[in-house]
């Protein structure tokens, strides 16, 4: 192997292949020997096999506090022609080591609890026997985050992004043949995957254009030669970064692939939680914090990523305002989340970015577990009552209420989450939020704004989604005889919300552990002064939504399920059109969906049906006839045989003779 | 180089030749009208009787075949025995391995019951 | 002769010495006992695996020059060797079942590698000869090995008289060669081209005629007609194992005798290649589409395989592409052996007495009731047609790849689009194993399943360290005197 010798120099690096192989051997065992394991086996056998790769992940922190300039774990030559090379390779610096942290930690949260919770999912939607497959999935996606993360060059990168890509396909439609008319599930799969294959295109039009510009795809050799393209050929690393950003819209939900994320909780609740907080939607984000280099020296790109962002944030929160449903409300909001963090790593502040990044997988993997414990407790309450034979919904938060007393644990680690991103001090989200803001303030101040404006809606719509489910009085009687879940399940809400509570602290004012861990990976961090002005507004913001929200649906709680939302009468119209999500998904339904129907459909009827299968079928006719017609030859006796060899003999002897 | 095969080359030519005027001759001139008994098989002056395909027990061939084999074995043999001292110790174990080679033949040949006649 | 020249033969040594043991032995064991002799068989071919190995690296010449040692003929003796323990893994059940397990199958498959080994380090043409011929016969017994069904004595027969056939022609090149250079053995042969006493036309003629006899053994067209009737008849084990392990010997000696003796002969002997190349991989394929019956399809697929290999050895007089057209090719013998084996694997599971189980029909439903089997052939005929992720594709690629580098842009399409053809009735097989509804009947066998998971794994894992697999090749070098 032709691996160029590195030292390694901290014998601790040397595990980071762990962070992929350990959730693989995971997959293999599950699915190899698994069949005739009990769902613990299975499910803790998964479990540990994250667990394994969040411990080689803060083995490797602990080798980074030594030597933080990191490392290139070489593992094999994966492809080698002519000059193009491509090493599968383990980076360890500190910026990806973050990333493992957050992938593996909150990920072996979500694998413990859904031991808990795909056990009775299976058996409330009737298949046990995917328990073992649905812990596969979780394992084969982490490992693929995996590789995306610790990757040493775009191929590598864009290998895991495909493979996060397949397993939300995969566990989106875990349930594939339920949902709306019996494919609703396997619609919003699909949905996820070719709006991700859209981002995908923009991103492999990058790398195509970066192998051609800079002659490699690792990462060292691009970042290295950024600034000098930037004078040569400005223009193409606008191209490229502009068409990264594409992919980034796509994997990450902004403005205007963001469409397929709320759908995206057609999968089990845990599927959502490990979507939204510790995997895939953080690829983007981690992908522009990565390639610094190349934003930095375009302001347009930088511009552009910075205002999708906002408006993102922006965009979303509203429509997070008037649902109904307690997981699309999340999704919304992480949706929004995201647009805060897109902006961030947009206008220079990775650090501010990234830490946000973490803070709000604390606490949005929290809040989508706790509403997956909350969706339980309704199920059970559900068939406890008299009318388990009506369908009911249960996660429509109209048909709530009242679940603090039934529900207590659930209760307050959900109020934790809904403070931590409403951004009340001093919960995480506060801090992480607010630099955020600070950095928008100095460079962007239109943006700051959107942003603000957002995070007042943010902590209206968690306001409004508490008094909701847990204040007032149950609106139906699963919500009547709803019980709280049981310890494996809300063991790790009890773990992330102490994270949610505490999680500010490691890039907390003063402290700025997070910004001198990076600075060794980043080198362009900025240190954005801490603004009492921003802190202040930033909180008085969180403090009035959730005012509103109390003034709004707390006072006078939701007396049945039919009744009007108090937003709704206070804003008649608009929230009609925060309801229908502004029509998005009708407006790109006309305008790109039908349209490419109709030029499919007319494609497939006369040029495929008529033109290309006519010449397919009438070549696959004359080889057939050829071949009968040859087959004559073939006849059994050896005298013809000798004969055709003795012909072909004398052919080649006619033609050294006669050439 | 190639003269020196000219000769072969014109015999050939010759055998070719006087073969082919035969057939060919023959075929123009001679009147051709068969009769069975012309167009019975020719056996030196016997009237020929049965079928012509008539089974032969295998065993001759067994026979046939060994005998071959260890006949051609003493040709190899008669010549390493007449260069036997020239060839030395060497020569003397090349032939060992010979022989033990063909006694293995010998042996399973024997044992399978392909020496028996019955 | 010393010492030091059987060490160079060890591994052939060994094999024949093994082969007489076991024929002893077969003799005074009870006819139930002869699991035996399975395991005795596999324990020799491995010590003659561990022999050959432990040869690598080695090179030069012994028997006053009569026997090269090379890389080369290192990594195709291991070849053979790995070809007939897979061979015994297939025959181990299926000889019992099919009430054909007679002791000297074993003797007569070492006899059979013992003879490829020493036509692969053979340096002189008249132990090519003997080599071709010592390899041959045990093959045509072994084909008719099912006796007494018919179709088994059949295929020996015809095996035996074409093969005799072939011969006759090799031996005439060889006395041509003979005739030209007035030295059989190959390092005087050379010798005598490179001072230019040579007879030109002679030579030529001699080339041609050798390349008739091996292009027998390898079953080019327009010589491969044998193949379809021998693959068929033949014991399955026994057609996997011609299929690999002969076709490999064949392209060993092709590969030695021509690169070495007649790289001087390439404008006249290139364009002969580039009609058999290309001839062989159209009628290949285009025959195995009009096929009902398994054996008689992977025949056709082992002629259309030749064919690409062929490809590959057209540019054989370019000095510069010499080399990769070398590593190509065996790289694609081992990507062809492992696939190949690997089908002749499941063809041996699903085949029943009185060669019932046979055709393609009996394929259906195969895929969801024994979704591993299913699995296996499903990457067997996704590596035969060539699909990325398999070690077929890099095999193919190399192989296209050398051609393209030699200018043969035309033998490259030719390749592609017969590529083309052959997805048909690869696919066709999965088809029908996965779409159609069937109860096929599959015998259950370790050694089988071994084999056909195996070589599967074999065939996707390696596919992922290509670059890896090209540079083993690449150093098996021929030793040029």
């Amino acid at each position: 192997m032709h691996m160029e010798v590195m030292s390694v120099t901290e014998p601790l690096f040397r595990l980071a292949p762990g962070v992929v192989f350990l959730p693989v051997a995971g997959i293999l065992l599950n699915l190899l020997l698994g069949e005739r394991w009990s769902e613990k086996v299975v499910g803790w056998i998964a479990s540990l096999a994250t667990v394994g790769a969040f411990g080689v992940a803060v083995a490797l922190a602990v080798g980074l506090s030594r030597h933080p300039e990191g490392a290139v774990v070489p593992l094999l030559t994966w492809i080698h022609i002519g000059d193009f090379r491509v090493d599968w390779a383990f980076r360890v610096d500190t910026l990806s080591v973050v990333m493992m942290l957050v992938v593996a930690g909150v990920g072996a949260l979500i694998h413990i609890y859904s031991i808990g919770y795909m056990h009775e999912d299976v058996r409330h939607n009737g298949d046990p026997r995917r328990f073992r497959r649905f812990f596969v999935f979780l394992n084969l996606f982490i490992a693929a985050m995996m590789i995306l993360v610790s990757a040493n060059n775009f191929l590598m990168l864009f290998v895991g992004w495909e493979g996060v890509g397949l397993c939300s396909y995969l566990l989106i439609g875990f349930w594939f043949e339920k949902g709306a008319g019996g494919i609703g599930n396997a619609l919003a799969a699909k949905k996820a995957f070719v709006v991700n294959r859209i981002g995908d295109f923009g991103l492999l039009i990058a790398l195509f254009l970066i192998f051609v510009n800079f002659g490699s795809l690792d990462f060292d050799a691009v970042f290295g030669q950024a600034s000098h393209l930037a004078q040569v050929a400005p223009g193409v690393l606008t191209a490229i970064t502009l068409f990264m950003l594409l992919g980034v819209t796509g994997k990450s939900a902004q403005i205007p692939l963001y469409v397929w994320l709320p759908d995206a909780m057609a999968g089990p609740t845990p599927v959502s939680a490990l979507i939204h907080a510790a995997t895939m939607v953080t690829a983007g984000v981690y992908l522009v914090a990565r390639s610094q280099a190349l934003y930095l020296e375009v302001p347009l790109a930088q511009s552009t990523v910075t205002w999708v962002g906002g408006l993102t944030a922006l965009l979303a929160a509203t429509i997070a305002l008037g649902q109904y449903d307690i997981k699309r409300v999340l999704a919304y909001s992480t949706i929004s989340q995201l647009g805060f963090m897109v902006a961030a790593v947009g206008m220079g502040a990775a650090v501010a970015g990234m830490f946000h990044l973490v803070t709000h997988a604390f606490f949005k993997a929290l809040l989508f577990l706790s509403a997956g414990s909350v969706i339980l407790g309704m199920e059970r309450g559900h068939e406890a009552g008299h009318h388990h034979q009506v369908e009911l919904d249960p996660q429509d938060m109209r048909y709530m209420g009242g679940l603090r007393q039934r529900m207590p644990l659930t209760f307050w680690v959900y109020l934790i989450g809904a403070l931590a991103l409403a951004g009340v001090a001093p919960l995480a989200g506060f801090f992480s939020k607010d630099e955020i803001l600070a950095a928008a303030n100095l460079k962007f101040p239109a943006v700051f704004g959107i942003l603000l404006f957002s995070a007042l809606l943010t902590a209206l719509y968690m306001g409004r989604q508490l008094a909701l489910v847990f204040f007032g009085s149950p609106r139906s009687e699963a919500a009547e005889k709803a019980t709280e879940s049981a310890p494996i399940v809300t063991a790790p809400l009890v773990v992330l919300a102490g994270l949610s509570v505490v999680g500010g602290l490691i890039n907390a004012p003063g402290i700025y552990a997070l910004e001198h861990w990076l600075e060794h990976t980043l080198h362009t961090v900025e240190a954005i002064p801490f603004q009492w002005t921003i802190a202040a507004s930033s909180l008085a913001v969180a403090l009035i939504g959730l005012g509103l929200a109390w003034w709004l649906y707390g006072q006078r709680p939701l007396p049945s399920p039919r009744e009007t939302d108090p937003l709704a009468r206070l804003l008649d119209g608009v929230y009609h059109a925060l309801e229908r999500k502004w029509w998005v998904d009708e407006i790109y339904h006309a305008l790109f969906v039908r349209p490419y129907q109709v030029l499919a459909q007319g494609l497939a009827q006369a040029v495929d049906l008529g033109v290309i299968d006519g010449i397919v079928n009438g070549v696959g006719q004359l080889a057939r006839q050829i071949a009968l017609w040859w087959r004559k030859w073939q006849n059994g006796y050896v005298r013809s045989y000798a004969l055709t060899f003795v012909v072909g003999v004398v052919l080649i002897v006619a033609y050294l003779l006669l050439r | 180089m190639l003269q020196d095969y000219l000769p072969l080359f014109v015999i050939l030519v010759v055998g070719f030749a006087v073969a082919l005027i035969a057939v060919l001759l023959g075929m123009l001139f001679g009147p051709r009208r068969p009769t069975p008994r012309k167009a019975a098989p020719y056996e030196s002056g016997i009237v020929p009787y049965g079928p012509g395909r008539r089974r032969m027990s295998i065993r001759f061939y067994l026979v046939a075949v060994l005998f071959i084999l260890f006949d051609v074995e003493v040709v190899f043999v008669i010549f390493w025995a007449a260069a036997a001292r020239q060839l030395g110790w060497l020569g003397f174990l090349a032939m060992l391995v010979f022989l033990i080679v063909l006694e293995v033949a010998h042996v399973y040949a024997w044992k399978k019951g392909a020496l028996e006649w019955d | 002769m010393s010492l030091s020249d059987l060490m160079m033969v060890l591994p052939i040594a060994f094999t024949l010495v093994w082969a007489l043991v076991l024929l002893l032995i077969d003799l005074w064991l009870p006819r139930e006992r002869q699991g035996i002799l399975a395991l005795l068989t596999a324990l020799g071919l491995a010590v003659a695996l561990g022999l050959d190995l432990a040869q690598s690296g080695r090179s030069g010449s012994a028997f006053r020059d009569m026997v090269v040692l090379d890389n080369f003929a290192v990594f195709l003796n291991a070849l053979y060797l790995i070809s007939g323990l897979i061979a015994l893994a297939l025959g181990y059940d299926y000889l019992k079942r099919m009430e054909m397990e007679r002791g000297e199958f074993y003797a007569l498959l070492l006899f059979s590698i013992a003879g490829m080994m020493l036509l692969t380090q053979a340096n002189h043409l008249i132990l090519v000869f003997l080599a071709l011929e010592f390899l041959s016969i045990p093959l045509y017994v072994l084909a008719g090995f099912a006796r007494p069904r018919l179709e088994s004595e059949e295929a020996a027969l015809k095996y035996f008289l074409l093969g005799a056939f072939s011969s006759a022609f090799v031996l005439y090149g060889i006395a041509l060669v003979f005739g030209a250079t007035a030295n059989a053995s190959l390092t005087g042969v050379i010798e005598a081209v490179r001072s230019g006493s040579a007879e030109v036309g002679f030579l030529t003629a001699g080339a041609v005629m050798l390349l008739v006899g091996f292009g027998f053994k390898v079953a080019a067209v327009p010589f491969h007609e044998w193949a379809p009737d021998v693959y068929q008849g033949s014991p399955t084990p026994v057609t996997g194992f011609m299929a690999v392990a002969t076709k490999a010997a064949g392209f060993a000696v092709l590969m030695r005798i021509f690169l070495n003796l007649f790289p001087g002969l390439a404008t006249s002997l290139t364009p002969i290649f580039w009609g058999i190349a290309a001839l062989t991989m159209i009628v290949g394929n285009l025959l195995a589409l009009a096929q009902s019956n398994i054996k008689r399809l992977l025949a056709y697929s082992s002629i259309a395989n030749a064919g690409y290999l062929l490809m590959a050895f057209v540019p054989y007089g370019n000095a510069q592409v010499a080399g990769q057209a070398i590593s190509s090719m065996l790289f694609y013998l081992l990507a062809y052996g492992l696939t190949t084996f690997g089908a002749w694997a499941v063809v041996v599971a699903l085949e029943q007495a009185e060669g019932r189980g046979l055709t393609l029909e009996d394929y259906a439903g195969l895929g969801p009731k024994y979704p591993w089997l299913g699995v296996t052939m499903l990457i067997f005929m996704l590596s035969l047609t060539g699909v990325p992720l398999t070690l077929g594709f890099w095999g193919k690629f190399f192989l296209f790849r050398t051609a393209v580098a030699a200018g043969y842009v035309d033998l490259a399409i030719i390749g592609l689009l017969t590529s083309v053809i052959s997805a048909y009735y690869y696919l066709r097989i999965v088809v029908i194993m996965y779409m159609r509804a069937g109860e096929p009947r599959v015998r259950r066998d370790g050694w089988l399943n071994l084999v056909a998971i195996g070589t599967a794994a074999a065939v996707v894992l390696l596919s992922v360290v290509p670059v890896q697999m090209l540079e083993l090749t690449a150093r098996a070098v021929l030793h040029l005197p």
